[in-house]
């Protein structure tokens, strides 16, 4: 018998806006052009909670950061395809994802700060408290994907994690029940390029991490994470295929970690200058900024208006965040368990 | 209330429990290795599938960590999943998704997302099985606040318990015994009734002894209490722990022996002796004695018989303990 070639997968890659703010027309997606300003509001309200935050460590007012600058568009524009109803479970650097599902910005300074009711989700947002253990937060998506296919709900899971992630067991175990029982749920990945000081190439020998997803039986796609438009675009399809029962998708945003790893790390150590400042021409922002002046969505004015907006709203967010009333002990016990334990009273009342 | 009562063997008592349950609620589903349409290594979930669909019944691929971390979004998102670990030498893999993550989700999120879930793992040595099958490490577990953890000694107090853990609003870790699995038959009645976690249960009283056991080893104990009058406790949950029945006991009796089959250091008797040691112990007569497994590995089943606490060291123990 000759040998024959019984698999071979081919793995699509999307851009659209590019550098010089430019889009491929037969690519582009629907969006309204207040759709398109608010996407851009979004980035800009993102970067400057970013800034902010950074600014807080410095000063000791919040405790260790994890920076999201560079990984704007891979963030919103994922997350504006996301519905409500819909479940996210991101890591521990997706700020503009929350920000972009509208979760209250004074939380997430407050979350930083080192208080847990940063992460008391609210009512009618699904997303997930941010996982700090690398890749572990996989199987969760999986298991809200199957509960969701079970109750009959029409929604889809929404599972974030960076290139990391996809060295980690859970990964591998989450993607091949996605996979099994067709779920539906869309696995981000944003490849920043950096998991602290490991380059990508060590993380995997793979070509890209978006051909891992064929070996579950669902498609992987890569997308210029940098390029707003794509990301919508490839986010909203899978999503909507996911709802349809389409099963799950991998999507990998090839986008760059512009700052260090958090605020703990130093990135010098590890990478080159001439490494960042080539991408910093890759700009997410830049870009859309770029198209919307061409497109007469952009002009100073408006620029200045929307950044007083965005620095108005976070300075509102910190004064929140550093007024809430203090914790009293007790609130270290109460959420361990439904109920207090015997024990736990006690410790209570010897406190 | 109960109805009609049949004897039954842990194995179908906890079946019954599954059944009723999920008959009850829709929201509980099972999912585990083999738990579909080969009914479980231990035939527990047997006939599961049939009754209720390869929806509520899910054979999942080999994967521990995934089995417990995907039972953690199901939890998360409204259904009561029942996981099942085939065997406690293998849950090791999934300890990082049970303290990272079921254990503290309410806290993290205040309780805006919690875990009410059950993970179902059969532990414990005398069925003479391979590496990693005897395993009876519920120590560790006791260890990760957030979590509570159960040990049902016989078919009537497994069903019970396990229908109280299904519909306890934080994650579960029920464990119970192989050797216990097909050993005991008793009466167990139809129908809903619980056994509330945190309460001991007095299996038999006494005036000069308190024995402390738990699962399988409680058995070993009954048999090795003949001849003394003993008071002799099954613990039965082990996180929250049943600290008021304890000291009641200990005030009557002023003498502590626990048993457990797990290695000494660290074991869950260690926790009982200090606790005992802080809170009761003017009332103590003679030194607590702990009969635990050797701080050995878990040896091969040639070597299993010398490893677990036996009647004699049981017996040795009280004796020790009567001397003063």
């Amino acid at each position: 018998m000759p040998e024959e070639i019984i698999e071979s997968l081919n793995v699509r890659y999307i851009n659209i806006l590019n550098e010089n703010g430019d889009v491929d027309e037969s690519l582009m997606p629907s969006l309204s052009q207040s759709e398109i300003k608010k996407i851009y509001e979004l980035l800009i309200l993102s970067r400057t909670f970013d800034r902010y935050a950074l600014n807080l460590q410095r000063e000791g007012r919040i405790g260790t950061y994890a920076s999201i600058l560079g990984q704007e568009a891979s963030q919103i524009g994922s997350a504006f395809a996301i519905e409500k109803s819909d479940w996210v479970f991101p890591s521990f650097r997706e700020m503009g994802v929350y920000i972009t599902l509208g979760y209250p910005v004074y939380m997430l300074f407050q979350y930083w700060s080192g208080d847990e009711r940063g992460m008391q989700t609210p009512e009618g947002l699904n997303i997930f408290p941010l996982c700090v253990p690398v890749g572990t937060q996989v199987p969760h998506a999986v298991g809200a994907a199957m509960a969701a296919k079970y109750k009959g709900d029409k929604i889809a899971v929404i599972c974030y994690f960076g290139d990391g992630g996809t060295s980690k067991g859970d990964f591998h175990e989450g993607f091949n029940m996605a996979g099994v029982f067709k779920l539906p749920v869309v696995f981000i990945c944003q490849n920043n390029q950096w998991a602290i000081s490991v380059p990508r190439s060590r993380q995997t020998a793979s070509k890209t991490l978006a051909q891992k997803a064929f070996a579950y039986g669902f498609e992987g796609i890569q997308v210029d994470g940098n390029d707003v438009f794509a990301v919508y675009k490839v986010v909203r399809e899978a999503l909507d295929k996911a709802k349809d029962g389409g099963g799950p998708t991998f999507i990998e945003c090839v986008t760059y970690r512009m700052g260090d790893h958090t605020t703990a790390d130093d990135a010098s150590r590890y990478r080159s200058k001439d490494e960042v400042e080539a991408w910093r021409s890759k700009d997410p922002i830049a870009r859309l900024k770029l198209f919307m002046e061409k497109n007469m969505l952009w002009t100073d004015e408006y620029q200045k208006e929307i950044e007083g907006k965005a620095k108005d709203m976070n300075d509102e967010a910190v004064k929140m965040a550093e007024s809430v009333e203090k914790q009293h002990f007790e609130e270290m016990f109460k959420y361990t368990y439904e109920r207090l334990t015997f024990r736990q009273i006690k410790e209570m009342k010897d406190f | 209330m109960p109805q009609n009562s049949k004897k039954l063997n842990m194995v179908q008592a906890i079946n019954l429990a599954l059944k009723e349950e999920m008959q009850r609620d829709k929201d509980v589903v099972i999912l585990g290795e083999d738990v579909g349409r080969d009914g479980g290594v231990f035939r527990v979930t047997e006939g599961l599938l049939e009754l209720f669909g390869e929806q509520r019944v899910i054979d999942t691929p080999l994967a521990e960590s995934g089995i417990v971390g995907v039972a953690i979004g199901m939890a998360a998102y409204g259904l009561k999943p029942i996981a099942e670990i085939q065997f406690m030498g293998f849950i090791y893999s999934a300890i990082d998704q049970i303290f990272s993550h079921a254990s503290r989700i309410r806290n993290r999120t205040r309780g805006r997302f919690t875990c009410p879930l059950v993970i179902r793992i059969p532990y414990g040595a005398g069925i003479k099985a391979p590496d990693l099958h005897s395993e009876s490490t519920e120590a560790l577990f006791c260890h990760m606040p957030g979590v509570k953890v159960v040990v049902p000694s016989s078919p009537y107090n497994a069903k019970g318990l396990l229908i109280s853990s299904i519909r306890d609003p934080d994650p579960v870790i029920f464990l119970e015994s192989t050797r216990l699995y097909r050993l005991i038959k008793e009466e167990v009645p139809e129908g809903e009734y619980t056994i509330p976690l945190g309460r001991a249960r007095i299996v038999q009283e006494g005036r000069d002894v308190t024995i402390i056991a738990w699962g399988s080893m409680l058995h070993r104990a009954i048999q090795a209490v003949e001849g003394f009058d003993a008071e002799v406790i099954d613990l039965m949950t082990l996180v929250p722990f049943d600290e008021e029945a304890i000291f009641k006991s200990v005030k009557k009796t002023g003498r502590v022996v626990i048993i457990h089959e797990a290695p000494k250091t660290c074991g869950f008797g260690a926790e009982i002796s200090a606790t005992i040691s802080e809170d009761a112990m003017l009332y103590l007569k003679a030194p607590i004695i702990r009969v635990a497994g050797y701080d050995v590995v878990m040896p091969l089943p040639k070597l299993e018989d010398y490893y677990m606490p036996t009647e004699g060291r049981i017996r040795k123990a009280m004796e020790e303990v009567m001397k003063y």
